[in-house]
């Protein structure tokens, strides 16, 4: 316990310096979105008012899901590849599965970081057009951790399973369908004019995680409650894919560090 | 419990996946505590998946190994508490600065905040990094690094340390001071056992020696007594310009109190010249006969010189090959 902790602190203590690149890389993308569809396009009127309502959900899993994501995927791809320099800490006296859990932990707190501060970002943005309902607070919490952690997962599946060379190309691979097929830009309930693609949709956690956060944030709309996926479905995949991953990806961390 | 051996291997085998020999054969050894011990031999031959298994990274495929009584395989986690590692390569945390690569690793290993930060700056001071605590590491040179893993070994007082190749790549001033080091820590009771394919550098350090070549160590046994391996010690080793090697042979088997006479191929770059080795109690008084014994079947002697008895000749004896 104390190794695991004292682990955890490395990673606080390094991200401490490095804070305006991490933010930097995290917000440059929701930034430009939150402007761009929030304000320009409105400004057009080629989008709905509203529509910033429904997008901002989906910006806030996409951002914190990517951030975690990446806080573990690539560190680990390179560490494990050829820096080794997380064999320290794999000689320190706690299981090595452990060391996995570590970073799983310490990506998701990067990404409810990151995720959060989206929310002052669009208040200052958007102005006025900022809605977002506060009688699901707890729930809104609930729902910024478990996307944390099931992009952390995602990542430490990544990040042990991808060779260093294959860096660019799988994140090509993984990246932008999960981009698409996320449910980030659109609700899941409107897509049932393309039946098959909204069951594709359904393979994707990001999906779960947009839809949960637009159940926790968006206010009815003209007297009407936004229909999203259930709740209770939206909780039981991405808890269900946070096990998975990390069992999956405690797995090939071990297969990778000890031969 | 005093007398349980630091290290102890028991007919260890390690197969790789996906290749047919094995990397360790079948290995067998025992280190006490306080020892300085060599595991000896070519690249390849085993030494490093060897260690491996001992810092539980390599799981053996069969056979056992402890450390300090404990399971490698069975309580890695309590293993690793006792054991340091000073690997080949460079494998520091770029991220931190000098002093917290040390200072987070004794917090890895549970040590007290006040405890490591007293420890980590007389390390410092002892392994002449004190001026360069501030510093981030990608700049370091090679003895600077190696010098700073050791630092990082010896922060959680491990009972075992492991040193892979330690002065490889080193300019011979960074060689002398870590030799110094070693032998050092060594006085101090810490149990090391060091690979390398120096020859010299084992025969400084170690106090026992294991060679080994193909997975299987070959012998096992103090420096003097290795070299004593060689049939009278010293050995005289002629090159001589001939085409009937076996008529040379006969003459030289002649000269007294020879015990021994190999012939070692042709020596490269001449043609016709082959390099003959004897071995004999007494190989000094031997220059002038064998000179006249190789006169005498009509060949020519373009070279002779009498071998120390060095590790590296016991090598070539034991495994009939050069080691590099």
């Amino acid at each position: 316990m104390k190794a695991f902790l004292a682990i955890l602190r490395r990673d606080i203590v390094i991200t401490k310096r490095e804070i305006v690149p991490f933010l930097l890389q995290s917000l440059m993308q929701p930034l430009f979105f939150l402007f761009i569809f929030g304000k320009v396009l409105p400004g057009m009127g080629l989008a709905a008012g509203n529509f910033v309502a429904i997008m901002l959900p989906g910006i806030v899993a996409l951002t914190t899901l990517l951030a975690a994501m990446q806080g573990v995927s690539l560190p680990l791809v390179l560490d494990l590849g050829y820096a080794r320099e997380i064999d320290d800490r794999l000689l320190a006296p706690l299981p090595v599965a452990f060391v996995a859990y570590e970073k799983v932990l310490f990506a998701a707190l990067r990404g409810m970081i990151a995720g959060s501060v989206i929310f002052p970002l669009a208040a200052w943005i958007l102005g006025d057009r900022f809605s977002v309902r506060t009688d699901h607070i707890p729930l809104l919490i609930g729902m910024i951790v478990l996307t944390a952690f099931t992009g952390a997962g995602i990542g430490l599946v990544m990040g042990t399973s991808i060779k260093p060379e294959q860096i660019s190309l799988m994140f090509t691979l993984v990246f932008t369908p999960l981009l698409f097929t996320g449910c980030t830009y659109y609700p899941w309930g409107q897509l049932d004019h393309i039946r098959w693609f909204q069951v594709v949709t359904l393979f994707n956690p990001l999906t779960y995680a947009a839809e949960g956060l637009r159940y926790s944030m968006v206010p009815p709309i003209n007297g009407h409650q936004l229909k999203t996926l259930g709740i209770e479905w939206v909780l039981f995949a991405l808890i269900a894919s946070i096990f998975g991953t990390c069992l999956i990806g405690a797995r090939t961390f071990r297969r990778r560090v000890i031969s | 419990m005093t007398d349980t051996p630091a290290i102890q291997v028991e007919r260890l085998v390690k197969q790789y996946p996906k290749s047919k020999a094995n990397a360790v054969d079948g290995a067998s050894f025992t280190v006490r505590r306080g020892e300085v011990f060599g595991l000896l031999g070519p690249n390849g031959a085993g030494k490093t998946t060897t260690i491996g298994v001992l810092i539980t990274s390599v799981l053996p495929t069969s056979g056992k190994a402890s450390i300090m009584g404990v399971d490698v395989v069975q309580d890695p986690i309590e293993v690793k508490r006792h054991i340091a590692v000073v690997p080949q390569m460079n494998n520091l945390d770029r991220s931190l600065r000098v002093r917290e690569i040390l200072t987070f690793h004794a917090a890895y290993h549970g040590v007290g905040r006040k405890e490591r930060e007293t420890l980590a700056d007389k390390l410092l001071q002892e392994l002449g990094l004190a001026d360069r605590k501030n510093d981030k590491v990608p700049r370091f040179s090679g003895g600077m690094t190696q010098r700073l893993m050791i630092a990082r070994a010896l922060m959680h007082s491990p009972d075992v340390l492991f040193l892979d190749e330690p002065t490889n790549n080193l300019d011979p001033q960074s060689r002398l001071f870590l030799w110094d080091r070693i032998r050092e820590l060594n006085q101090r009771g810490l149990t090391i056992l060091l690979t390398t394919h120096d020859m010299d550098e084992a025969d400084r350090l170690c106090e026992r020696i294991a060679v080994m070549d193909n997975g299987k160590l070959l012998v096992n046994d103090t420096p003097a007594v290795l070299k004593k391996m060689i049939p009278g010690g010293h050995s005289l080793e002629l090159h001589v310009g001939t085409t009937q090697q076996e008529t040379v042979t006969a003459a030289l088997r002649q000269l007294p109190g020879v015990t021994k006479v190999d012939e070692l191929g042709s020596v490269a770059d001449q043609i016709g010249v082959h390099t003959f080795r004897i071995y004999a109690e007494e190989v000094g008084s031997l220059v002038g006969p064998a000179a006249q014994a190789v006169l005498g079947v009509g060949a020519e002697v373009r070279d002779l010189s009498v071998k120390r008895p060095t590790l590296e000749e016991v090598f070539i004896y034991l495994t009939g090959r050069q080691l590099r």
